[in-house]
């Protein structure tokens, strides 16, 4: 097999964080590799730097036994490389072919030749079996959509490397199977690719090589079949992992949540959530499983006053929460994880300490009178920071230093860290590394074991069946089986959450 | 479903807009059969006090769908009437004056460039920037009593400046009006139609999908701001060199500003901003007709107001409904690790 991709001794840091130290891998043509690693291990500079959108400070880059310039994107791409990256790089407002051609235009004398873009649009879609309509805006497309307009664009430059940033992150489980085809197809036709992810599974599924990455540097290089899962998580956290879950029986209580008859609008105004009927009672964790975009997230910001209610009522505690502001139904007995931490969870521009305190700021011991108790707040930060393994290097730190898993550690420390009825948990791991999704599995097991009920919504149907007491099905806007989880399998699930009756 | 709806939707707008374009051509029709001197003179006018505001449209739109907020239009226009006219006066010559204002003009466009694109200064104190400099400068260096020779003369096109009414209106004028009209139109069909102008749009919108493509952000956004500087110098030559024909404190007169209404009425369109700005013309030459002719007694100062006036109800009406290049103001970062 030809080497396509040779990296010797790649050196990078940002002022004194070394971001990946003495690093060396090669691809071969038609290979898969993952690059696995935690957040923060290296994984996205690394390739970064192989795209020439960073500069490294030492190390060598040869594409094809040619020296690659260091920071030269375009020459990257001359030689044959492509990337998808992990926030699509699409122009939102412009059409799927005007992305794609973007860079390397079809010309007729000084104009654009639309018509010749759009049939090499059509080419490339049937020749990789990726349909797409070459005419629709990016905007008005699902994430799946997006992202194969992304892989086509990559591949509209002759493309013979491709690397995958963290590609699954957004997708659906669907969305990933179809995904892992697409790219073994590709290696199939000869292309050498680089998948940079931290979940186990898909690198099982996927790599004919693993290159595991921990801290900056390759820790080791396996292979799928020389390895499992927990050998992997091993290798890449550098501590045993239990990836099991482990929890005692549940001793489920009253309702603590209701919802009946619960009816939302979505932002495009459509009906999303279409009569909803739950009851969460304390002590269990009930799961919502389902395709993303089913009203999942509408329900959860209907339940947590976040959203306008068309039509319903949500009782916390057996009291009614209508008209009630966000902040309102966090002091009724909700705790709240919200999907989107870096919109709705934290301010990344307030220090760590002050993170903590955003939802009880204005509550004894926080604030005196119209004082905030910086003492208190101190207090309480160093407590939590240590109670929850938030790594930082000070809770006085920045909340926009922290890496996606410690963030998510400061929003559940935050959320468990008071007596709580309800806690609805909505992709409380997603983006989150191994190490860290192990204890936040813990905690949302101890807020049930301390009496909360548990909403949990995730796309993960490993973490619903593993977590979750109950579990609730969600397609197109209702809640289409409630079951048991002693009678959960995957495949019946699966056929529940894609709308077709089981 | 959503290309057939689009394609409903743009063919119901192409039919909204031909009425409308029908209605204009009625109105102008009606009014010439009522009052020929009048509609021709206030159709003239139009594009007279239109045209420098289109022109000064442009500079925001370029240095927009580039990513590039550019509220120094105003300092870009007095700072290269200033040169214009003084380098034209001194020199006795209106091409040494029309070469001053452009390069002047380019000027304030590669400051701009440096201050909001190199050192990623936030942009709309770079554009105050540059407009309290022109105001300081041109009001340290300015002296009176200097004169041009002459101003631009009007060329008449043979043949068309014989059709009635079009003739009159468009195909006698200055040179620079004609070259301005070229370059809207040009800029028009660059922006929606040439690589330049989607890798622009791109950078735009979302520049690190240009970046990652492998173009490269910087060379254009200040080739971009650079050539918006200096079709603003060009707008301050229309001014100086082939409107009015003097130069004075504060000459631009907020034209900058009402440019920025304009590029934002005109939804950063070239064509668009045009139409926005002859509208702006036709209201300010209507109000001046209507008195001429005794028809209506509006004391001057009100009528001055009028660009102003409708620069608010226009920003009124269209602010939140309209949608601009998304990265604008911004300035390009790649991401971190």
């Amino acid at each position: 097999m030809a080497t396509l991709l040779q990296v010797k001794n790649l050196t990078k840091s940002f002022g004194s964080v070394i971001a990946n130290n003495n690093i060396s891998f090669e691809v071969n043509a038609g290979e898969i590799v993952a690059l696995l690693g935690e957040n923060g291990a290296g994984k996205s500079t690394l390739v970064k730097s192989v795209f020439g959108l960073l500069r490294p400070d030492q190390g060598e880059i040869y594409i094809d036994g040619k020296q690659m310039a260091p920071g030269d994107t375009a020459a990257v791409i001359a030689s044959g490389v492509g990337m998808v990256h992990q926030h699509f790089q699409l122009v939102p407002v412009m059409s799927v072919t005007e992305n794609i051609i973007l860079g390397d235009e079809p010309k007729d004398g000084i104009f654009i030749s639309i018509k010749k873009a759009e049939k090499k649009v059509r080419a490339l879609s049937e020749k990789f079996g990726l349909a797409v309509d070459p005419t629709a805006n990016i905007e008005d497309l699902p994430v799946g959509m997006q992202q194969r307009v992304e892989i086509l664009k990559a591949l509209s430059k002759d493309v013979r490397l491709l690397i995958f940033d963290e590609p699954t992150a957004v997708l659906t489980p669907q969305e990933t199977d179809e995904l892992i085809l697409v790219i073994k197809n590709l290696a199939q036709l000869g292309v050498g690719v680089i998948v940079i992810t931290h979940k186990l599974r898909e690198v099982m599924a996927l790599a004919d090589r693993v290159v595991v990455l921990r801290d900056g540097k390759v820790v080791g290089t396996t292979t799928p079949k020389q390895s499992d899962e927990a050998g992997l998580a091993q290798m890449m956290v550098g501590r045993n992992v239990v990836l099991e879950v482990s929890k005692g029986a549940a001793n489920p209580g009253q309702p603590v949540l209701s919802v009946k008859g619960l009816e939302v609008f979505d932002d495009r105004k459509l009906l999303a959530v279409k009569g909803v009927d739950l009851q969460v009672r304390s002590g269990e964790i009930l799961g919502i499983a389902g395709v993303e975009g089913n009203g999942q997230r509408e329900l959860v910001e209907a339940i947590c006053g976040m959203r306008v209610r068309a039509k319903g009522e949500v009782l916390v505690g057996g009291m009614g929460t209508k008209d009630m502001h966000p902040h309102a139904v966090h002091e009724a007995g909700l705790s709240h994880i919200p999907e989107d931490r870096e919109k709705h969870g934290l301010v990344s521009s307030y220090s760590i300490a002050d993170n903590l305190i955003l939802n009880r700021f204005d509550q004894q011991p926080f604030a005196r009178g119209w004082f905030r108790n910086m003492s208190a707040i101190k207090k309480n930060a160093d407590l939590l920071v240590k109670k929850f393994d938030i790594r930082t290097t000070s809770p006085a730190a920045l909340a926009s230093a922290l890496s996606g898993g410690n963030k998510q550690k400061v929003v559940i420390a935050r959320e468990l860290s008071q007596d709580l009825q309800v806690l609805v948990a909505a992709q409380p791991t997603r983006g989150v590394d191994v190490g860290s999704i192990e204890f936040i599995h813990k905690q949302l097991i101890a807020a049930r074991d301390g009496g909360a009920g548990v909403l949990l919504v995730s796309a993960e149907l490993d973490e619903i069946i593993s977590l979750s007491d109950r579990i609730a099905v969600m397609s197109g806007g209702i809640i289409v089986a409630t079951i048991d989880n002693k009678n959960a399998d995957r495949d019946y699930l699966g056929r529940l959450m894609a709308g077709l009756s089981a | 479903m959503v290309g057939v709806v689009t394609k409903m939707t743009k063919s119901v707008m192409r039919s909204k807009k031909t009425i409308y374009l029908y209605l204009v051509i009625l109105a102008i029709a009606i009014a010439y059969t009522i009052n020929s001197v009048s509609t021709v003179a206030v159709a003239a006018s139009s594009i007279t006090f239109g045209l420098p505001l289109a022109m000064a449209a442009m500079v925001g739109i370029m240095c927009e769908r580039t990513g590039v907020v550019n509220i120094g239009i105003e300092g870009t226009l007095l700072t290269s009437s200033f040169f214009g006219f003084f380098v034209a006066a001194l020199s006795q010559n209106l091409i040494w004056g029309l070469i001053a204002a452009i390069a002047s003009g380019a000027a304030t466009g590669l400051l701009l460039a440096l201050l909001t694109v190199s050192w990623k200064m936030d942009q709309i104190i770079a554009g105050t920037i540059v407009n309290i400099l022109a105001t300081g400068l041109t009001s340290f260096f300015y002296k009176q009593g200097y004169s041009l020779p002459a101003i631009f003369p009007r060329w008449s096109i043979p043949g068309l400046a014989e059709i009635p009414f079009l003739g009159r209106v468009l195909f006698q004028s200055g040179p620079i009006t004609y070259f301005g009209l070229i370059f809207i139109l040009v800029l028009y069909f660059a922006i929606y139609h040439t690589p330049w102008g989607l890798r622009t749009r791109a950078i735009g919108e979302h520049p690190s999908s240009a970046d990652t493509s492998g173009i490269s952000v910087l060379r254009i956004k200040y080739t971009n701001v650079v050539i918006a500087g200096a079709f603003g110098g060009l707008t301050g030559a229309y001014l100086t060199l082939e409107l009015v024909g003097s130069f004075d404190r504060g000459f631009s007169a907020g034209k900058g500003f009402t440019a920025l209404a304009i590029m934002i009425f005109g939804r950063w369109n070239p064509i668009g901003a045009l139409l926005a700005a002859v509208f702006f013309g036709f209201a300010q030459a209507l109000a001046n007709q209507l008195m001429i002719d005794g028809l209506v007694n509006i004391p001057g100062p009100f009528i001055n107001m009028l660009p102003y006036v409708l620069t608010i109800v226009v920003l009124a009406f269209s602010a939140g409904k309209v949608r601009g290049p998304a990265a604008a103001g911004q300035p390009y970062e790649r991401e971190k690790a």
